[in-house]
């Protein structure tokens, strides 16, 4: 009897360890080809009618997600939001993975539909590199509060990985139409989803649900509240002194 | 094995003998069974186990002791009382703003074992438990930070609290993955240890964050 029990453990474990080598080839990367591809992934390419090279790698992206929770967590953290049904940490994994997953699924499907060369495996390391620029802006624009300085940030950091993701594919698919469909919908579904994470976290969400519930909740506020007044302010001078230097 | 085809045996010699070798005492197991010694024994013995890793903990040298015999005692006392400690914490007395106690125990096994995933993909020689037992003792330093905390935060809840926990939260994390790094990044080739630490890295930034904004209502 017990031996069976530990066969069948064995057994379950090898196919656990199998599993794992499945993933082994995408691992494979040098610090070195990480830093690079990082680099690379805010540079748009200009040859788009040379099919480019996509590195298959997953480790950058995974590491990109996790850095993008991390993120979300410090950014839901000072704005103090509270969420209603489920967990701080489980909303900001579920928005990020959902994310890279869902939306590499979905553009997969799309490029399947318009006969672009890309693989899945291709597809989710673009869009995890392409969090790269969404990692830096949310990083910025969490600790200085000033709107206008994410509407810039949004369009140049978001628009250069944007224009990135969507060079290589145009380079790897053929047809006015295919490459309309695919690289719109990736452009609008990575510019919105950055706008989504700074508006969504970044007020006070309480506000409006502590309305409908009693009269006297304090107003609507849109500054950070959690963290202390001191280091809020010194940011901000900081940033305005900046401003007014350049 | 062609051969052997012609080999036989003559009939008058007999073939016989024992089949089982006999065994020395190799193993101290073989000696005596742990199962009749005293109950005080087993626990004593699992208890200086565990105060040795702590120890280990404390002071990262580069020893093997705390590798060869994992056990996941001591990140399971400790990942209960900082669960424990996070309790309480909440904005809005209906549905807290803070950490559930199954949200933290989540986290902290989930990330060791998305890290300990990491590093095997990336080619490491450490086994699984292993990885799980270092990085689950690793946060004691943390746990520590929790409970200072806690104190400061029993005085007031101003600035200067603020700071000195801050300073001290940073302190224990920087000692948690420096302590983490010791054990871990040695079983990786030399050219990936970048890699392998900057997880390290992230999985106690996040439990840092979740005591540094803890506060109690």
């Amino acid at each position: 009897q017990m031996w069976q029990a530990g066969k069948r453990q064995a057994s379950r474990a090898f196919s656990l360890y199998a599993n794992i080598d499945i993933l082994r080839p995408y691992f494979d990367v040098e610090p070195v080809q990480v830093r690079a591809r990082l680099l690379e992934s805010m540079i748009p390419v200009k040859m788009i009618n040379f099919p480019q090279k996509i590195a298959g790698e997953l480790y950058g992206p995974l590491m990109l997600v996790f850095t993008l929770v991390a993120i979300l967590l410090h950014g839901m953290k000072t704005s103090d939001t509270i969420i209603r049904e489920g967990t701080l940490m489980g909303t900001a994994i579920g928005t990020c993975f959902g994310y890279w997953l869902g939306v590499s699924s979905f553009m997969y499907f799309l490029a399947y539909l318009c006969n672009a060369q890309i693989t899945m495996v291709q597809m989710l390391s673009l869009l995890g590199y392409g969090l790269f620029g969404h990692c830096i802006t949310l990083f910025v624009t969490y600790n200085i509060h000033f709107h206008s300085l994410f509407y810039i940030f949004w369009l140049v950091v978001g628009g250069l990985s944007t224009l990135r993701m969507v060079a290589v594919l145009v380079s790897r698919t053929v047809g006015h139409t295919q490459r309309l469909i695919l690289c719109g919908t990736l452009a609008a579904l990575h510019m919105l989803f950055l706008l989504y994470l700074h508006f969504a976290y970044h007020k006070v969400v309480e506000g409006i649900l502590d309305t409908l519930e009693g009269p006297n909740m304090p107003p609507f506020q849109r500054v950070a509240r959690d963290i202390p007044v001191i280091s809020n302010a010194v940011l901000n001078t900081t940033a305005k002194t900046i401003a007014l230097t350049l | 094995f062609p051969g052997l085809a012609d080999v036989s045996i003559p009939q008058d010699i007999p073939v016989e003998g024992e089949i089982t070798v006999p065994v020395g005492s190799h193993s101290p197991d073989e000696d005596y069974s742990t199962l009749d010694e005293p109950v005080k024994d087993t626990i004593m013995r699992d208890l200086k186990a565990v105060g040795k890793k702590f120890v280990h903990v404390m002071y990262p040298r580069k020893s093997s002791a705390l590798l060869r015999d994992w056990d996941l005692w001591g990140p399971l006392v400790l990942c209960v009382s900082l669960a424990l400690m996070l309790q309480g914490g909440s904005a809005d007395s209906k549905d807290d703003g803070g950490p559930q106690f199954a949200e933290v125990f989540v986290i902290i096994w989930f990330g060791a074992v998305v890290i300990t995933l990491n590093s095997k993909l990336l080619g490491g020689t450490i086994s699984f438990f292993q990885s799980l037992c270092v990085l689950g003792y690793c946060v004691m330093p943390l746990t520590v930070a929790m409970l200072v905390c806690r104190l400061v935060l029993l005085a007031g809840a101003g600035t200067v609290s603020f700071i000195v926990r801050l300073i001290v939260v940073g302190a224990m994390f920087a000692w948690s993955t420096l302590a983490s790094t010791a054990f871990l990044a040695d079983s990786q080739p030399p050219n990936r240890k970048a890699l392998v630490v900057y997880p390290i890295f992230l999985f106690y930034f996040v439990i840092s964050w979740m005591i540094l904004t803890f506060t109690p209502q």
